[in-house]
């Protein structure tokens, strides 16, 4: 059952990211997808509850995990370059580790002040 | 057809990632995400060998294997996740740790793959 929801999720999360790909072009249609990702991840560690088990397979390995990769970021920024682009692959590498790191801080944030309001 | 080939492959990529997450928590109990890590860097590896083959592949490995499986394989919102976790528990070696892993061997595995995809 569990790794029914993780395999669900995965090929919802990697739909998603395929038609992301078709509406942006690489490596933008990437950054967007794992930057949206984590955001969304951090949001859902910190605002399901851990006793919504199977909830939190399906959207944390399984719909979020299957958006986000770090297979199709690693290649890009070989073809980054072999294209001689060598200064944007090193701002990619960077720019989506700081983005995604700081989106998904941001989404536990985000979580905590919507828990926080309605007790108020 | 490139969506059904997506979805296929992103459940199975998934699927494949949380076991095994699990299969190496149960067998080691690691300090570092070595699961997360070990699906980053194979999913890499492989996606960079099926873009260094390019041309010569049928375009249907490349949605199959490429955009779903592997991009489902590997995981950047997961990656973020256990790496914030450290540095909100204070561990920033950890997390500093985790980064360097997981950038320099994916970074290298992907280029070598794709090295070798265009050599063969």
């Amino acid at each position: 059952m569990r790794l029914a929801a993780v395999a669900a999720g995965g090929a919802l999360g990697s739909a998603a990211r395929y038609g992301v790909g078709l509406l942006w072009p690489h490596p933008t249609a990437t950054l967007i997808v794992n930057l949206v990702g984590c955001a969304v991840l951090g949001f859902v560690v910190e605002a399901v509850p851990a006793r919504r088990r199977l909830l939190r397979l399906f959207l944390g390995p399984g719909v979020l995990g299957g958006f986000t990769t770090f297979s199709t970021y690693a290649v890009e920024t070989r073809v980054l370059v072999a294209d001689g682009r060598p200064g944007t692959a090193v701002a990619y590498v960077l720019g989506t580790l700081v983005g995604a790191l700081t989106a998904l801080y941001l989404g536990t944030l985000a979580a905590r002040l919507l828990d926080r309001r309605p007790a108020a | 057809m490139t969506l059904l080939l997506v979805l296929v492959g992103g459940a199975v990529g998934a699927s494949a990632r949380y076991l095994t997450d699990l299969a190496v928590r149960s067998r080691f109990d690691p300090v570092l995400p070595l699961g997360t890590l070990s699906v980053n860097v194979a999913g890499s590896a492989l996606l960079g060998l099926i873009a260094g083959l390019g041309g010569s592949l049928p375009g249907w490995i490349g949605s199959l294997v490429g955009v779903g499986f592997c991009g489902a394989l590997t995981t950047y919102s997961t990656f973020s996740n256990e790496t914030v976790q450290f540095a909100r528990g204070g561990a920033r070696l950890y997390a500093l740790l985790n980064i360097a892993l997981t950038l320099g061997a994916g970074l290298t595995v992907a280029a070598l793959g794709w090295h070798i995809g265009r050599t063969l």
